[in-house]
């Protein structure tokens, strides 16, 4: 089996760590965008017409939207089981935190319009806004602290994972700032979606949040940068000492890592081509809020791209690391030494180069069939509608 | 070292968990085979009232749908959150079904689902049609891919242990695949879904037919639930006959326990119709027999012996010493990859190294386990019996039930007589909650039945849980139950509502514009 393998196996760890970013980007993109609506409810919509509206604008697409997030679990599972063991297993308590938002918010859009009392209503519109608040800060935080590095390290003798770190742990001012900056990311995601889906006040409202959660991410990205390179410690790890193609075991003898302040601006040294990372998280944010006034889909792309901008700018300046760990530096996840095996990664290799593709496809066929913008009229005239 | 209050908790949760997510799943399975039927029939005759047939049931279809997949959430961050040593050992091979369960299926049906409910307006009868098929066929496949997962968990094919990732690598993905155990999981698994939503859709239109309301609307969903519900049926029995048949290949305790067999018998075996189960002595206080039944049903044979539950745990103490074996062979090999006569040793016992983690419960060095430790691990592998043996037969016996109540509404149907019979009425609307009953009483048999194993016989559950604290779990049990009996509470609410409401009767709804435009582009 192993010789029908056609790239080496340090080849398909780099493949399947782009991929994981792909996934990152896609969800972030997708189901942001159905977050930041859920948090502009209490802002862009007065009404009851207006906030069925907002409802109806994700409405056909949210299921679809939320399955990234599902397919990236799964991934990290199958392509990284160590990561998904000790990230998932660590933020324990925040994990159930992020579920109570993930299992209140499909069941608030979908019961919230079945029946008509206004105290219903309100209980569940107040339910949406708030698990998109809770779901945008988690994803933030978790990021915040892969940065900053996890209390964790192994048992030598069965590889079991031990985390020693708590809950509050976990709220450090840096990870905070990741998570307001998360926040902010998908508001101006959901705010550009809201511009090119409505019209009349709710449009008028939601560029205005898009200019003002434009600024925020702008803001927030570029101090969370100056922090990262004067105050964060990063961690490095002497590449050159692996041995090629070794099999994942993260207590790998020959694995040299130091800790050290501001490491995790080094590739931007190193690889003056990184900086096109952070420049398009800016630019794509700039270009987002000077568009979203025109009401189109230009927007929205923009502030996509400036979402890839920063996740790719998390993905370079950790590079190689997956989850650093502060208590023992030397047991940290990289892609070198947590992959699943060379064949089960070929193998999702195959599945996801025939499956991505046509999701992609029948996604874009989704919007296209649902393009127009959605109004009280549109709301009320579909069967189905929430 | 492992907290077992922890392990307990961790099991508790996530029992409670799966079986909340499966009271939604299998209506999804069923109602959408059903919601692509009516609407087929709708696109073949044009008569409108297929079409607010389709819409009806398939508004109660959204509304499972979403608590489906909320829950469908919590079950797959546990397998990280609360197993963690089970994902790093079993990640390679058992992420993967559930990660193509995502790009082939789940995908599809969440992106198509979308688009059955707000499509009606804006695609051609064929298009939506074929939309909701798409939807039917995701969340089928979804299900085929999760049960490929949990076969594996039954049987554990196409996999080695590697000694320096310390975890089980994936090496035959076909094998995993075409598992036997997965396929029979899958089409019994399905199959109780189809008669599950058959049953749903029957007892919730003899309700209409009963009170008066939505008569023609509820004749023709019967005929066609009773039709879908009969071959359903049917086929929930032969699968299940063939996974128990495959059990006494794989999983020859589980099969023991479920029939409370203590000794082997002579073949054929008998089958115990009822029997009070004595864990502590080791046999039945009392049983009812029949002669040479489980035989045949177990072996397909009247000469193959099935061993009873004494005899399996005398095997299991020969794996044990076995796996201590391949432990020590793993350690030298840990510290030397080159040793030969390890690898040669550990290549010969490898498959009983689970049994040696066995032992870990009673001894930390596992070359200081004694007779008695041995023989207290091998016990171990024997499940708690008596609520397999009856949730066994609840299930077998509603299973029955169902071929029964799906004949005689065949029969009734085939006659036109279905809404004029109120006791067969009656009859639907009390049997509505019977197949929830089976289908947790199947899954509590397939996943009891495997313990001590979370992997049989590779990984014993109460080593794969994450090392949580009992305060952390104690938080986040109370947060699913107590979630979980609101939603409970407000889903049956949002239902009864919806069913009170009943179909779409008028003509001059909106959803209408979709026939008139339809007729008028041609």
């Amino acid at each position: 089996m192993e010789s029908l393998i056609l790239f080496d196996y340090d080849t398909m760890r780099h493949i399947w760590w782009l991929l994981l970013g792909v996934l990152l980007i896609a969800f972030t993109v997708m189901d942001g965008a159905d977050l930041g609506v859920a948090m502009l409810l209490p802002f862009v919509a007065k009404t009851d017409d207006e906030r069925r509206v907002l409802y109806n604008v994700i409405g056909p697409v949210w299921e679809g939207n939320q399955v990234w997030l599902i397919l990236a679990g799964g991934v990290v599972f199958a392509a990284w089981p160590l990561l998904y063991a000790m990230s998932f297993s660590g933020f324990y308590l925040a994990m159930m935190l992020l579920l109570v938002a993930l299992i209140l918010r499909p069941v608030a859009i979908k019961y919230r319009s079945k029946l008509t009392s206004v105290k219903w209503r309100q209980n569940w519109d107040i339910t949406w806004c708030l698990t998109g608040f809770v779901a945008a800060l988690v994803f933030g935080v978790a990021i915040g602290n892969v940065m900053l590095g996890v209390p964790f390290r192994f048992e030598p003798d069965t590889l079991r994972p031990v985390y020693e770190g708590s809950f509050f742990g976990l709220f450090q001012p840096f990870a905070l700032l990741c998570g307001v900056l998360s926040i902010a990311m998908m508001l101006l995601q959901g705010a550009v979606v809201l511009g090119w889906k409505t019209e009349g006040d709710v449009a008028r409202l939601s560029k205005r949040w898009a200019v003002w959660s434009g600024i925020a991410v702008i803001v927030l990205f570029v101090i969370g940068g100056v922090w990262i390179a004067s105050a964060v410690t990063g961690y490095v790890m002497d590449t050159n000492l692996i041995p090629a193609n070794e099999a994942s075991n993260p207590l790998l003898d020959a694995k040299a890592i130091s800790a050290q302040a501001g490491a995790w601006m080094n590739i931007y040294s190193a690889t003056p081509l990184a900086w096109i990372a952070p420049v398009l998280g800016v630019v794509g944010a700039v270009l987002a809020m000077a568009l979203v006034g025109r009401g189109g889909l230009t927007a929205v792309v923009m502030s996509s791209l400036s979402i890839a901008g920063v996740i790719l700018t998390f993905g370079f300046s950790t590079y190689p690391f997956l989850l650093p760990s502060s208590l023992e530096p030397g047991a940290s996840l990289t892609i070198f030494d947590a992959s699943a095996s060379h064949f089960t990664l070929w193998v999702m290799l195959l599945i996801t180069a025939v499956f991505l593709p046509l999701i992609i496809a029948y996604t874009s066929w989704v919007y296209r069939v649902m393009r127009g913008k959605v109004t009280a009229e549109t709301v009320n005239d579909a069967p189905h509608a929430y | 070292m492992i907290d077992l209050d922890v392990v307990t908790l961790s099991r508790l949760q996530f029992a409670l968990t799966a079986m909340f997510h499966f009271i939604f799943v299998p209506l999804t399975l069923g109602l959408a085979f059903l919601l692509a039927i009516m609407e087929s029939v709708y696109v073949m005759t044009g008569k409108d009232i297929w079409r607010r047939m389709t819409m009806f049931w398939g508004k109660l279809f959204g509304i499972n749908f979403a608590v489906g997949v909320a829950t469908g959430v919590v079950m797959e961050f546990q397998f990280g959150m609360n197993w963690s040593y089970y994902s790093h050992y079993v990640g390679d091979i058992f992420g993967a079904p559930l990660a193509v369960e995502g790009l082939m299926a789940f995908f599809m049906e969440a992106t198509f689902i979308g688009l059955f409910f707000f499509g009606w307006n804006r695609l051609s009868k064929v298009a939506h049609l074929i939309v909701t098929w798409l939807v039917a066929i995701g969340a089928n496949f979804s299900a085929l891919w999760i049960l490929i997962a949990n076969g594996w968990m039954q049987n554990p094919v196409g996999a080695y242990f590697n000694p320096h990732t310390m975890r089980m690598e994936m090496n035959d993905f076909a094998a995993v695949i075409f598992n036997p155990v997965a396929q029979a999981k899958f089409v019994h698994t399905v199959s109780s879904g189809y008669v599950l939503a058959s049953i749903f859709v029957l007892g919730v239109s003899a309700w209409y037919v009963l009170r008066g309301r939505h008569i023609e609307l509820a004749r023709r969903s019967m005929v066609v639930a009773a039709s879908f519900g009969l071959a359903g049926s049917l086929s929930v029995v032969v699968l299940g006959d063939e996974s128990g048949y495959l059990s006494t290949e794989h999983q020859q305790m589980k099969i023991a326990a479920m029939e409370s067999m203590w000794e082997t018998e002579p073949a054929p075996a008998n089958f115990n119709v009822i029997a009070i189960p004595n864990q502590e002595a080791r046999r039945n206080d009392f049983a009812l027999e029949i002669p040479w039944a489980m035989g045949i049903i177990g072996t397909r044979s009247l000469t193959t012996p099935m061993l009873g539950i004494n005899d399996l745990v005398e095997h299991a103490k020969i794996r044990i010493a076995h796996g201590i074996d391949a432990y020590n062979a793993l350690q030298v090999l840990r510290a030397d990859k080159t040793d030969t006569q390890a690898q040669a040793v550990f290549d010969e016992y490898w498959k009983d190294l689970g049994y040696a983690l066995l032992l870990k419960r009673y001894v930390e060095d596992l070359n200081e386990a004694t007779d008695a430790h041995i023989a207290q691990a091998a016990w171990d592998t024997v499940p708690q019996v008596a609520p397999l043996f009856w949730t066994f037969r609840i299930m077998v016996a509603l299973g029955f039930y169902f071929i029964g109540f799906f004949i005689v509404a065949f029969y009734l149907a085939a006659k036109d007589r279905l809404t004029v019979s109120p006791r067969f009425l009656k009859l639907a609307v009390f049997t509505i909650p019977l197949p929830w009953i089976a289908v947790e009483c199947g899954w509590f048999v397939a996943e009891f039945g495997r313990q001590p194993w979370i992997i049989e016989g590779v990984l014993p559950t109460y080593y794969a849980a994450s090392g949580l604290s009992v305060a952390d779990l104690a938080i986040s049990l109370a947060i699913f139950i107590g979630l979980y009996s609101v939603l409970a509470l407000l889903g049956i609410k949002v239902m009864l509502h919806a069913v009170r409401q009943g179909p779409d009767e008028d003509p001059k709804s909106p959803a209408n514009d979709f026939a008139a435009s339809a007729v008028a582009a041609k």
